[in-house]
């Protein structure tokens, strides 16, 4: 059963995620085909980071199903019903799914390059020497070539997050989520970090990513999702979406945006 | 040039002034003859008295350490009975006196006489002993300091691993790592440096624990200055003894806790990371804009 075309990567149905008794996704349906760029917008609490965590089961859903790759993340079909895999069952298959953080959550206590090598040595038996030379190559294509040996607290936010995704391809993942990747960084390192992202969307990297960037989302996104309220109020080409927005919830969003990215502008 | 500080520094001469003086009169005070002290000193039974204590002080922490670990991770268990037995064993040795658990396992002969190895709920023993003859005096010390550390170094250890950022586990969950895994290589190593202190100071505060074993015979410094001066009744003179022992042990265990927490105290720097790099961040944007304002 092998199908030529586009397949998707990413297929969520219907899923719902309950914190207590507060329903913060409320059956939430997409796919991502391969090579997508997909760009979640919203205003906060939303859901948007909720969404995300549940793709790589940082979160474990209450309803519906995610798939990646063909898989269910986080679960294994038991006759009708779906049943939680086992931890390690788990890990290996985020293993493929890359993640990026707002806050970068680099390892402090390892260097630039440890940071890089631990989960290929550790997760796919990658021998230390393999795992340098790789490691210097991402480091080289991001620019960071001469900080393999620091510590993450002595580089500026752009770097950290530069390491960040870094460490996150050293795994060649098949998806990559980024959730708020340039939200904690300063105007002027915002750049530096959206250029490798967009390099890597380039690449035909399939990507889900979680912005106030709406630059960005024009440019590079395939798809682009507006989430309100844990459900998915419009979603389309970027030009119809961000253009030319339907949904009243979406223009007013879109417009409370400009006026904050004009307020930023003025104020530099 | 006027003095910056005169208080400072009158108060300081009254303070060396009154030590001194203390000092002076501890040291002349015919009371503490100070023959005895340096004909006690070195005495043998003295001697392996402070080897006793520093191998009681070792094994406890050992004990304690290896089981705070366990302890901890049980205590943070989402699993209800590991955290709830976990929970209790914290509750109940630090909510009893350690002098009371010393004496409890000095004589828990009177609670089990028999150790027996058989088939529980039945008549059927493989063999069996008398329990003093097992639970030595020794070991009971052993038992009872180990115990009781693992629950102070439990709650220590708890509190690094709670103060390891949650976005360091999950980093490390997206990245395919397992939970074990994390635990290892991401939130012990930095709980450590959160630990380190606060465990060092418990490695003091056990090695003057130790001198409670003298209530059941542990055979450790205090064990022996106590049996010397039953004898000869130089109460004094032997406490100065077992006085001046423990200051230079505390002192010397004190060496390789400073060098601990100058070895994490350099990664401390880089976790900072977040506040730090971020302060780093700003005059580096700020520098930046005044480059650019030059142009
Ligand atoms: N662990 C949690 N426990 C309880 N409630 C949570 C938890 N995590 C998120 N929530 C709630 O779920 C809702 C959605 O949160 P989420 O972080 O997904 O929003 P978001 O769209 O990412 O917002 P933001 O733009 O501020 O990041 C919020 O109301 C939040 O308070
Ligand atoms: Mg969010």
């Amino acid at each position: 059963m092998i199908d030529v075309g586009t397949r998707p990567n990413v297929i969520a149905k219907n899923v719902h995620k309950h914190f207590g008794h507060v329903e913060v996704l409320k059956g939430i349906d997409f796919t991502v085909n391969r090579g997508d760029v997909v760009c979640l917008l919203g205003p906060s609490g939303s859901g948007k980071s909720t969404l995300l965590r549940c793709i790589n089961h940082l979160e474990t859903i209450t309803e519906g199903s995610i798939e990646v790759g063909g898989e269910f993340v986080g679960y294994q079909r038991q006759g009708t019903s779906l049943s939680e895999l086992h931890p390690r069952r788990v890990a290996k298959q985020r293993a493929n799914i890359g993640m990026v953080f707002q806050q970068f959550n680099l390892f402090p206590h390892l260097t630039v390059m440890e940071n890089l090598t631990i989960a290929p040595t550790m997760v796919r038996d990658m021998s230390a020497k393999e795992s340098v030379e790789s490691g210097n190559a991402l480091l080289e294509r991001m620019g960071l070539s001469t900080k393999a040996q620091e510590y993450p607290g002595q580089l500026s936010g752009g770097q950290q997050q530069r390491v960040a995704i870094a460490r996150a391809l050293m795994m060649k993942p098949t998806l990559m989520l980024f959730d708020e990747p340039t939200s904690a960084l300063d105007p002027e390192l915002v750049g530096e970090v959206l250029t490798a992202m967009k390099e890597l969307a380039l690449e035909g990297m399939t990507m889900i990513v979680v912005t106030h960037e709406i630059q960005f989302a024009r440019e590079v996104a395939d798809t682009v999702i507006f989430m309100d309220d844990g459900v998915i109020v419009e979603r389309g080409e970027p030009k119809s979406v961000l253009g030319n927005p339907k949904e009243v919830r979406t223009q007013a969003f879109l417009s409370r945006v400009r006026v904050q990215m004009e307020k930023e502008q003025q104020s530099e | 040039m006027p003095l910056r500080h005169p208080w400072r520094l009158s108060a300081a001469g009254i303070l060396i002034v009154a030590l001194g003086g203390t000092i002076w009169s501890i040291a002349k005070n015919p009371n503490v003859e100070w023959s005895i002290v340096a004909h006690y000193f070195f005495s043998d039974l003295v001697v392996n008295g402070v080897l006793v204590t520093l191998y009681l002080t070792f094994i406890a922490m050992a004990i304690g350490i290896v089981g705070a670990v366990a302890i901890a991770v049980m205590r943070l268990s989402e699993n209800p009975v590991l955290s709830s037995i976990a929970k209790f064993y914290i509750w109940f040795f630090r909510g009893t006196p350690v002098l009371i658990q010393i004496i409890f396992w000095g004589y828990i002969g009177a609670l089990y006489p028999q150790v027996k190895l058989g088939i529980p709920f039945t008549h059927v023993t493989f063999w069996s002993t008398g329990s003093s003859a097992i639970i030595t005096p020794m070991l009971a010390a052993i038992l009872s300091l180990g115990l009781n550390e693992i629950a102070y170094s439990g709650e220590i250890i708890r509190g690094g691993i709670s103060g390891v950022a949650k976005g360091q586990v999950e980093a490390a969950h997206s990245l395919g790592l397992t939970p074990t895994q994390t635990t290892r290589k991401i939130v012990l190593p930095q709980a450590m440096r959160i630990v380190v202190p606060p465990m060092g100071n418990e490695v003091l505060t056990m090695l003057k624990e130790t001198a409670l074993v003298s209530v059941i015979a542990g055979r450790d410094l205090m064990t022996a200055v106590q049996q010397i001066y039953s004898q000869n009744y130089q109460v004094i003179p032997l406490l100065v003894v077992a006085g001046i022992w423990y200051l230079i042990l505390t002192s010397l265990l004190s060496y390789p806790q400073r060098l601990l927490e100058r070895r994490y105290g350099r990664s401390r720097v880089s976790a900072m990371g977040s506040s730090g790099s971020r302060r780093l961040l700003l005059g580096f944007t700020g520098s930046k804009k005044a480059a650019l304002s030059h142009d």
